[in-house]
């Protein structure tokens, strides 16, 4: 099977003018990071391949997730998992339940939490299942939100400014973190970002998105 | 389903309203088949003419709304712009918040028990102020200027506007005006009042045009404090409706056709007030004055914030003392001695009372969250908020006045020989606790992050598991909240209940608006008090069972 996050000819338009154009393909392990300054739409196009798209836009094109065509498929069969700037770890769940939230039903509850468990130790925060989200430093809620998307079994990887509210140092670790992931699991990923060191990073091809309004 | 919700939301709330104009329309121009009367004619409106209390009846409605509403709206626009932003201001909030869900009656009855001549304030002054040792012989309730019924009014709607001010205050950052009004040299009130009042006019407009078509209208307050000969025209409009003369009906009607054309009228009026208002205001800012009088604007801002508050607080204090005392001779501050009497022998109907209350508004309350949250979550999935057009309906019910088409619809529900008795009374009653639950939900609900239904979604988490596993939750004290609101209100209803319920069904409301004119001041203290609790439990709640319930999930505590 071809593993690749395919966009097609993507265009968003706002009030009939065109915001964002981008046509490109995204393989499995590699990092598409597309920059350009704010208010320019970057969010937009995530938000078109979430299939979540505000009603005030309209979108264009085809997304081909894998060879599949997603475009027309609700946004909870996807299987795009997405990373913001802002953990959104569910303030009301333990950080256990956060993660079980996106596994797949069945299994037993002790396989469930055996596994909860494991991903937790994977990322050095073994013993936190039954943690409120709010007693956890930013590094430590950026990592089980990415733990989090990972147990969902994703097929690509949406990245919307998903490292501007870290600190330099916890920065480079997180990000480090996500891409070395990315790669061993063959993700694809989409990186939105106003920050040419998180684009640097990533190794990827970069796009410059111009305001196309300004033209 | 969920499509259809606005429309069936619609509906619930516009249904009645319209039905019951019709239902007062046709009676008005003489036309009741069931009494064998058929129009059209003006016989009616020549009957209410005919009346001599009419011009009395007609100016206290125009008077007790107009200064009422200025009255609050004054003291509201005052304490917030001596105050907002202060401590002083955030515990004034949290005194007056409580009050809101006090039912109007329930508060009318224990400012009634402070200020009559027999009353608390007059047994604190005397003898040694005044030198009665009797209760003094003055009209001070029932007043025919109306006074007392408008101050009933003004206790009540300071907190109902202060409180639709601080949330308008919130989206219009306030400070940053302030301060460079400050900055300018103006004085903080005037600053205040030139640069955040606008503004926040603005936003509260609706709730002020529901206060005056609210004071215009109102029942029970004014058969509590309200004049007697003749009574306000709504008091008169019920009176008309019940009675056992059907013809009697049609003169009803035409005054309920009168009662409309003069809310309309008055907040026609309001309305050019404002521009005449908005003229001279911005005179007044181009004028550049600095304001002068701030200390002393400040201390009577507070002190009238005070009185307000303090004059529900130990209203129902008095409610409370009333309902366990023996004998109190005048002038004692206190009973001579206290017994449980007066709730060994009310209490048992009261309570019964009470469950019939909470069968109605739980009924009431429960149809609005799944109509108010169906709406809603349509409104997220569609993308589309809820227009200018659409919040107006929403008010819609809460302006046209109760009197104008209760009576219209209970004429019709008996006209079509359907039964009146609790049914219609929780229907009748989901018209005002719709839009209440609407409006208190409302902000929050659409504050919600909605990035958190992105990443559920692509957590593979389908809509309505993002509704309930994700959204509920993490606002359900919102919910909450707005479900105590709904219950406030369903229990604070007097005329639906009486008109709708065909005096077939009885809510603590409508048993303690009947004692009013027995005089039995120990009866009314167990039947005001049980309804103050009844609206006030449920908040209590509200607060305290999401504090419980997320005892350890830090980021739901505000």
């Amino acid at each position: 099977m071809n593993k690749s996050l395919n966009l097609q000819e993507v265009c968003i338009l706002r009030d009939g003018a065109p915001l964002i154009e981008v046509d490109h393909t995204i393989h499995a392990g590699e990092v598409l990071s597309v920059m350009g300054p704010s208010g320019v739409g970057k969010s937009t196009l995530l938000s078109f391949i979430t299939g979540t798209l505000p009603s005030a836009f309209k979108g264009m094109g085809r997304v081909l997730l894998d060879g599949s065509d997603i475009t027309q498929k609700p946004p909870h069969a996807r299987h795009v998992g997405i990373l913001f700037q802002d953990d959104l770890l569910f303030p009301h769940m333990s950080v256990g339940a956060n993660l079980a939230f996106g596994m797949h039903p069945g299994g037993s509850k002790s396989e469930k939490r055996a596994k909860i468990d494991a991903s937790l130790r994977d990322v050095g925060l073994e013993g936190f299942a039954d943690r409120d989200p709010a007693t956890l430093s930013g590094g430590q809620k950026a990592r089980v939100a990415l733990m989090r998307m990972l147990l969902s079994n994703p097929r690509a990887l949406l990245l919307d400014e998903a490292f501007s509210r870290l600190d330099a140092d916890l920065r480079a670790q997180v990000r480090d973190l996500v891409f070395r992931t990315a790669r061993e699991r063959e993700l694809p990923v989409l990186m939105v970002t106003h920050d040419a060191e998180d684009a640097k990073a990533a190794g990827g091809e970069i796009i410059e998105l111009k305001d196309l309004r300004a033209c | 389903m969920l499509r259809f919700l606005p429309a069936l939301t619609l509906l619930a709330m516009l249904g009645p309203v319209v039905a019951g104009l019709w239902g007062t329309l046709l009676p008005a121009f003489g036309h009741l088949p069931s009494a064998g009367l058929h129009g059209p004619s003006l016989d009616p409106f020549r009957n209410l003419f005919a009346w001599g209390g009419l011009a009395d009846a007609a100016r206290l409605s125009l008077t007790t709304g107009l200064v009422a509403t200025a009255l609050s709206l004054g003291i509201v626009a005052l304490i917030s712009a001596s105050w907002s932003g202060t401590k002083a201001f955030r515990v004034l909030e949290r005194l007056l918040s409580p009050l809101l869900s006090v039912p109007h009656a329930a508060a009318a009855f224990g400012l009634a028990f402070l200020i009559a001549p027999s009353g608390w304030v007059a047994r604190l002054l005397s003898p040694a102020l005044t030198g009665w040792e009797r209760p003094p012989d003055f009209l001070i309730l029932q007043d025919p200027l109306g006074l007392a019924m408008i101050a009933g009014l003004v206790v009540k709607e300071v907190p109902f506007l202060l409180l639709m001010t601080i949330a308008a205050i919130g989206q219009a950052q306030p400070r940053r005006s302030l301060l460079v009004a400050q900055s300018l040299g103006y004085g903080r009130v005037t600053g205040w009042l030139k640069t955040v009042f606008p503004r926040v006019y603005s936003q509260i407009r609706l709730p002020v045009y529901v206060v005056i078509a609210y004071s215009m209208s109102v029942v029970d307050v004014a058969l509590i404090l309200g004049p007697t000969t003749p009574p306000t025209l709504s008091v008169q409009i019920v009176k008309w409706m019940s009675d056992p003369d059907l013809s009697m009906r049609l003169t009803g009607a035409a005054a309920a056709l009168l009662q409309l054309a003069l809310v309309i009228g008055v907040l026609f009026f309001w309305w050019l007030g404002e521009r005449f208002v908005a003229h001279f205001g911005s005179l007044w800012i181009m004028s550049g004055r600095r304001g002068q009088y701030d200390t002393p604007i400040r201390m009577f801002s507070l002190g009238l914030g005070s009185i307000c508050a303090l004059a529900v607080f130990l209203g129902i204090a008095s409610l409370l003392v009333w309902s366990l005392a023996a004998f109190w001779s005048f002038p004692n501050v206190l009973p001579d001695e206290f017994t449980w009497r007066t709730w060994s022998k009310h209490g048992p109907d009261a309570f019964a009372t009470f469950g019939e209350t909470f069968l109605i508004a739980g009924i009431a309350v429960l149809l609005a969250l799944i109509l108010v949250l169906g709406c809603l979550e349509a409104e997220h999935r569609s993308g589309r908020p809820l227009s200018r057009r659409g919040l107006w309906m929403l008010y819609l019910p809460l302006l046209v006045p109760q009197t104008a088409f209760l009576p219209g619809l209970q004429t019709l529900l008996l006209s079509i020989g359907a039964d009146v008795g609790r049914i219609p009374v929780i229907f009748a009653h989901l018209v005002f606790v719709l839009p209440y639950v609407f409006l208190s939900l409302g902000d929050p609900w659409r504050a919600w992050d909605a990035r958190n239904a992105i990443v559920a979604g692509a957590l593979g988490a389908r809509p309505w598991a993002i509704f309930w596993r994700v959204r509920v939750p993490m606002l359900l004290r919102p919910i909450l909240i707005a479900t105590a609101v709904g219950i406030a209100v369903s229990v604070g209803q007097y005329l639906p209940t009486l008109l709708v319920g065909g005096g077939r069904v009885s809510t603590l409301t409508t048993e303690a608006v009947a004692l009013a004119s027995g005089g039995d001041r120990r009866a009314v203290g167990v039947y005001g008090l049980a309804q103050t609790l009844a609206a006030l439990v449920p908040f209590t709640l509200a607060i305290v069972v999401p504090a419980v319930l997320w005892r350890n999930r830090r980021n739901l505590h505000e």
